[in-house]
């Protein structure tokens, strides 16, 4: 099993109801897998918002079919329009 | 492009920094930049920009300054409520510099005129409030080879890049879908802390002038995230999406397209409030359907700290958010009218509402505002 920490930036944040979470994922498992997990374990999660999300690995940025590297630190940004 | 004696004495401040000097502010005297929206961002990216003296700044904006604006649009007065947004910072910016010439674009931004405005203008500036006008301006700049200085902001978060398809990823690379329509609250509707966009529009006008001056590491290539409350900035690194329609190498679109269509939103009127004819009820008709024998059920889907502006008695709260998980609440039989503060998130749990199976159901189009206007006075409008 691969610890990642997952931090939740803006809404995500008041939907998760933590801004991070250590979660254990299987290695191998892609962006768009973890986030399917993430949803599975905060049911605030809104799909929707995860799934238009911009993520990080490591502070770069990546795309949904991206493998997660071992301890990796994953960030989730709603995106936002206002202006 | 030689400065005046009276430039070089207002310039002095800038003239002593080494990175900027008489060449840099002759420089910035020769550039222009076209600041898309002259709101929250447009602000101070504008007055920033104009006192620093750069030599020719266009404005768009069709809007009318309004009174809900001053509490972050600080280009704007209350003198000057009422009047064309543009006109009103034409005012305040020249008022500030007169050195400078300001253009005006008292027009929406639409596909049809943007690479005409945009053309003339060295860098453009993104201060604009919906995500079509957001894929708009990157596609202007991507077709223009223009670097587009990106800001947003909702409540207490602010995102800036500078996108710049020749040297870095555009905004469609990070985001190359829109999300689904009014699945990211707007501004009008989620509220915004008023100097947030005073922290990310001086952000822009700061990577602005960098890009005019060709100093300094700007934005290419990275996102900053900023959060008020934790006072944090982040960054990540961004890199050009090989996939991307705009500016990857197999890119399909090479024109302008249709930005409304495109994300499923009108960008210009983003607080229409309805939920289209067939499902909306306007606020008289509600009065009088409510005085009836047997009034529908009123749900109202705001924040339960919104309620605290105005309600309507009797309305039951289940803000938007939690709506899907309580559905089994509410009685399906009952006719029931949904409402919220402008009519926008109550025409989207109407949607829920009605794929969930609902068939009794309307939007109070324009919401309890509507209300407030034509139905009971007492009620203040937010
Ligand atoms: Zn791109």
């Amino acid at each position: 099993m691969n610890p990642v920490k997952v931090l939740f930036f803006a809404t995500l944040r008041h939907q998760a109801g933590v801004r991070s979470t250590e979660i254990e994922i299987p290695e191998g498992i892609t962006v768009r897998q973890l986030k399917e997990r993430l949803v599975e374990r905060f049911p605030g999660l809104d799909w929707q918002v995860m799934d238009h999300c911009l993520a990080s690995v490591n502070q770069e940025y990546c795309a949904d079919e991206d493998i997660i590297p071992p301890g990796a630190e994953v960030a989730f940004f709603p995106p936002v329009s206002g202006g | 492009m030689e400065l005046t004696r009276e430039e070089i004495l207002r310039y002095s401040r800038h003239l002593l920094i080494p990175e900027v000097g008489l060449n840099g502010q002759r420089k910035l005297k020769e550039s222009s930049v076209l600041v898309i929206g002259t709101g929250g961002l447009g602000s101070p990216v504008s007055l920033y920009l104009a006192a620093a003296g750069v030599g020719r700044i266009g404005l768009v904006d069709y809007d009318v300054v309004d009174s809900t604006n001053l509490q972050r649009q600080v280009v704007h007065g209350t003198s000057t409520v009422g009047k064309l947004k543009v006109e009103s910072a034409r005012a305040r910016l020249l008022d500030l510099n007169p050195m400078i010439q300001v253009d005006v674009y008292n027009v929406p931004f639409t596909s049809a005129n943007a690479l005409e405005i945009a053309a003339p203008y060295d860098v453009i500036v993104d201060g604009t409030d919906n995500f079509p006008t957001r894929y708009l301006s990157n596609d202007v700049a991507v077709f223009l080879g223009k670097p587009n200085v990106y800001g947003s902001i909702f409540r207490f978060d602010g995102q800036a890049s500078v996108f710049y398809a020749q040297k870095g990823p555009c905004y469609r690379c990070l985001f190359p879908e829109p999300p689904p329509p009014g699945l990211v609250p707007t501004c009008a509707e989620g509220g915004v802390l008023g100097i947030l966009p005073g922290t990310i529009g001086t952000i822009q006008a700061t990577e602005a002038l960098k890009l005019l001056l060709g100093i300094g590491d700007t934005l290419i290539g990275r996102l900053l995230l900023y959060n008020a409350l934790d006072m944090s900035f982040d960054f990540v690194n961004l890199r050009k999406n090989p996939k991307c329609r705009v500016c990857g190498p197999e890119a399909d679109i090479k024109e302008l397209i249709d930005y409304e269509e495109f994300c499923g939103v009108p960008g210009h009127d983003h607080e229409s409030g309805s939920a289209g004819a067939d499902w909306d009820i306007s606020a008289p008709e509600l009065a009088a359907r409510l005085q009836s024998a047997n009034p529908p059920l009123l749900l109202d889907v705001r924040e339960p700290h919104e309620l605290q502006i105005s309600w309507l008695p009797g309305a039951l709260n289940i803000p938007l958010g939690m709506l899907a998980a309580r559905l089994s609440e509410l009685d399906s039989a009952r006719e029931m009218v949904v409402l919220c503060k402008a009519g926008t998130r109550s025409a989207r749990a109407l949607e829920l509402l009605v794929s969930a199976g609902f068939r009794r159901v309307k939007n109070l189009k324009g919401g309890i505002n509507a209300w407030a206007r034509e139905v009971d006075q007492n009620l203040p409008v937010y």
